[in-house]
């Protein structure tokens, strides 16, 4: 056995703290090893030469490189030795920069610990085997989780490339929030316009198969190969058979709200959430419905000539395997009810931004009539609260939701452009236009559609009459401002969706404080998330825009592709493994699998039957917790063997 | 002046402590300690594994038997394990392991177990120095009736 061990300077990264030389003199007299060298940036072209150049020269069997954390570069040198011919797992790599140089100081102590993690690596490499490297298929499907704008893009991108997709929306349509929207900022495009024809696009498409109505409930598997189960929820509607007719909404007894214009008009318990909704089929909402169990109503049954109606439909679960995931589950905004410092739920005339884009919408309730929510009134004075809620870390969101300074600009511009004579105030913190044309949009505002900006915050909201009495203070001019208005509209920012929420627990992505997806590397991968073949797209990862949502969808559905390209992938080769010989059957290890990828077979020892664990390998992940359970050490983790890992702390615990 | 203080104050000024990291959350947050560039005392070396739960209270007894003045266990949070449930395992383990380390003699504050997230690189830092903090002030671990406080 003959060790190469290998010193990177990272420039003055490492050099700066940790004595190289030293650590170089320290390892020389270790057992096996036969070279070691420092060189400047080992990542670099050359100096993975170097190794390349030792190997045949010294005839190296295991390589030590002591660099920044294998999150980095482990790949990259394992492909050096795979180019010379040995198998990648002889390389051991040592973090003296994340975990050593970067966070102390003092080169004494930096130096006595990277020499101690050196040794420790070089006795561990004594222990380390060539591991062979698995493959497996890949199941070319994409699975693309929400049907807002993100997932209609990922899908139709994906569809495009000619693989399959799964697309599951929740909800009774796909959509998502932007076909609540009435115009985007900041070209003033009609939403649903450039909206509808992508979704029509979806439900024709061949590669595409729409599944709305229905939820993931669980995944599991890994990259190339994820089982998913998804529950289809009954429509009690066959879609085939609806031709939209319309004659079972007036003859259903049941009023309830209708969600998708944000509670402020009317449906019926059997409804199409919008004209435009695909599929486009009614659906029945059972929780409200009366005739499904205990049946006392079947109007809509009656009247129904195509007879779509189904009270007797029951949840389906699927099971389908995927290749790869692309979450694009969403946002929802800031529940306005936490703001009751803001008159919400006290004050009828305060709405969200959202219940604005419906007041506004020319297909919604009040059909592009601004009406106040209070009288029905058509409002002159309109004041738009900014960052409520967000911005406020000691109350509410603490980050900036990135598009509400936008939309309430483009609100109080359509207000005007309405109603010239009327006033639009915008109450801001700091006016955020960071994007393409956008700074101009709000100038466009300001200057030539006389929209009040004001810089301050609203301190207080009191009904006043039938108008709104707005206390707040103009902190350019150090005034306190006190006004009238006849609807105030608050701008909340964005929270992760609740469906955002439960696929991260089901897929087990990590999240930040608020919940958003957290990227694998917020520059670099930013829609890679922790496991991989899961990818993130559009707002479950954060707030962002119509335009970087589509962007990124567009990204995570080439990142899809790269996996379902290939025919096979490799997968973890530290997996578990048995060894006859010493397993006594007690089965404490298929306990601690959270796979179930340890089984009890029987085997033929001496003429007698014994059982004994086996390991299916394609489903071994590679925790390593059986090996920890196995009493007898009758299982090893390959890569992580006890052997290994006792060499390890040996040379560590050495004080 | 102060510094010999400091010094008699302390039994142990370098104690030696194993660090156990998981590949997934502990070990992302000890990485993300450096990229933030937190410093911390370089009394701690680290061993990464894939899972928490790969550890056996075997490496731990073996750590303390070659000398280790401290062992530090670190995985994800609960709810967060990278195998679903690996961080209950070695909370169930490391639990009992806890119990019998400190019959035979070995001072609790010399075996910890925490969760760290891949974020909590603040958390990691300071769970690091007050470990070694707590470590200074208690004499060099020995086994093998060669002193120390325990046997």
């Amino acid at each position: 056995m003959k060790v190469g061990v290998y010193l990177c300077e990272c420039g003055s990264n490492i050099a700066g703290t940790v004595d190289l030389e030293k650590v170089a003199e320290s390892v020389k007299d270790l057992p096996n090893v036969e070279v070691s060298r420092i060189y400047k940036y080992k990542c670099s072209e050359p100096g993975q030469e170097l190794i390349k150049e030792d190997i045949d020269e010294f005839n190296l069997d295991r390589i030590v490189v002591a660099a920044c954390s294998p999150r980095m570069h482990e790949p990259t040198f394992r492909t050096v030795l795979e180019d010379k011919g040995l198998n990648p797992y002889l390389l051991e790599m040592v973090n003296i920069r994340e975990q050593c140089s970067w966070v102390h100081k003092d080169v004494e102590k930096g130096t006595e610990k990277a020499a101690a993690l050196v040794k420790g690596a070089v006795l561990k490499s004594a222990a380390i085997k060539p591991l062979g490297r698995k493959k497996v298929g890949v199941t070319s499907k994409a699975l693309v989780i929400g049907g807002g704008i993100a997932g209609i893009q990922a899908a139709l991108d994906i569809a495009n490339t000619g693989y399959e997709v799964v697309l599951v929306e929740k909800d009774s349509t796909i959509g998502g929030k932007m076909a609540q929207l009435d115009k985007t900022f900041p070209t003033l495009d009609c939403s649903a316009c450039i909206l509808s024809p992508k979704m029509v696009e979806v439900s024709r498409h061949p590669n595409i198969t729409l599944l709305a109505n229905s939820e993931v409930t669980e995944v599991d598997g890994f990259i190339g190969n994820f089982k998913v189960k998804i529950r289809r929820n009954p429509r009690y509607v066959i879609e085939d058979k609806c031709t939209l007719c319309d004659d079972c909404v007036p003859v259903c007894p049941v009023i309830v709200h209708h969600e998708f214009n944000e509670k402020l008009a009317p449906r019926r318990a059997i409804y199409i959430s919008y004209p435009q909704a695909i599929p486009a089929s009614y659906i029945i909402d059972p929780k409200t419905c009366l005739g499904i169990e205990p049946l006392v109503c079947s109007k809509c049954k009656d009247v129904c000539e195509p007879e779509a109606i189904d009270f007797d439909m029951q949840p389906e679960i699927m099971e389908e395997e995927f290749g790869a995931i692309v979450v694009a589950t969403g946002f929802d905004t800031y529940p306005i009810e936490n703001l009751g410092e803001y008159g919400y739920g006290s004050i009828h005339d305060v709405v969200s931004g959202l219940e604005f884009e419906r007041l506004i919408s020319a297909g919604g309730p009040t059909e592009g009539v601004i009406r106040r929510p209070s009288d029905g009134k058509v409002p002159k004075t309109i004041v738009f609260i900014h960052c409520a809620g967000s911005r406020d870390p000691a109350k509410h969101l603490p980050h900036c939701s990135r598009i509400c300074c936008m939309y309430s600009t483009k609100h109080a511009l359509m207000f005007k452009q309405l109603d010239p004579d009327a006033l639009a105030i915008n109450f801001y913190i700091d006016i955020r236009t960071g994007g393409k044309d956008y700074e101009e949009f709000y100038q466009r505002a300001a200057e030539e559609e006389n929209v009040m900006f004001i810089r301050g915050k609203v301190s207080e909201l009191i009904q006043d009459v039938d108008k709104i009495l707005v206390r707040g203070v103009n902190t350019l001019t150090a005034e306190s401002v006190e006004l009238h208005a006849d609807l105030v509209v608050l701008a909340t920012g964005m929270v992760p969706s609740e469906g955002t929420k439960e696929i991260s627990k089901i897929l087990k992505l990590s999240t930040d404080i608020i919940g958003f997806v957290r990227e694998a590397h917020p520059k670099l991968k930013p829609v890679e998330t922790a496991i991989t073949g899961v990818f993130v797209a559009g707002t479950a990862s954060g707030p962002r825009d119509i335009p970087d949502t589509v962007s990124q969808a567009g990204r995570a559905a080439v990142k899809a592709c790269n996996i379902l390209a290939q025919k096979e992938l490799e997968v973890e080769a530290t997996i578990a493994q048995v060894d006859e010989l010493l397993c006594r059957g007690c089965g404490f290890c298929v306990e601690s699998c959270p796979y179930g990828a340890i089984e009890l077979k029987a085997i033929d020892r001496y003429g007698h039957s014994y059982e004994i664990a086996s390991v299916n390998e394609a489903v071994c992940k590679g925790c390593g917790s059986c090996a920890a359970a196995c009493l007898n050490g009758a299982i090893n983790h390959l890569g992580y063997t006890d052997s290994q890992i006792l060499n390890l702390i040996q040379a560590l615990s050495e004080g | 002046m102060s510094k010999t203080t400091q010094e008699t104050e302390s039994q142990n000024p370098n104690p030696n402590i194993i660090l156990f990291l998981c590949r997934w959350c502990s070990g992302k947050g000890a990485d993300l300690a450096g990229t933030s560039r937190l410093q911390y005392p370089p009394n701690v070396l680290p061993i990464m594994v894939n899972c928490s739960s790969r550890i056996d209270p075997q490496h731990v007894v073996e750590a303390f038997l070659e000398g280790a003045d401290g062992v530090l266990i670190t995985g994800c949070n609960f709810g967060d394990c990278h195998y679903k449930t690996g961080n209950y395992k070695t909370f169930r383990r490391m639990s009992i392991l806890s119990k019998l380390l400190k019959q035979v003699g070995v001072s609790p504050k010399r075996f910890r177990l925490t969760w760290i997230s891949a974020t909590e690189a603040a958390k990691f830092a300071k769970t690091v120095t007050a470990m070694v903090d707590e470590l200074k002030k208690l004499p060099p671990y020995k086994i093998n009736g060669k002193g120390g406080e325990e046997l």
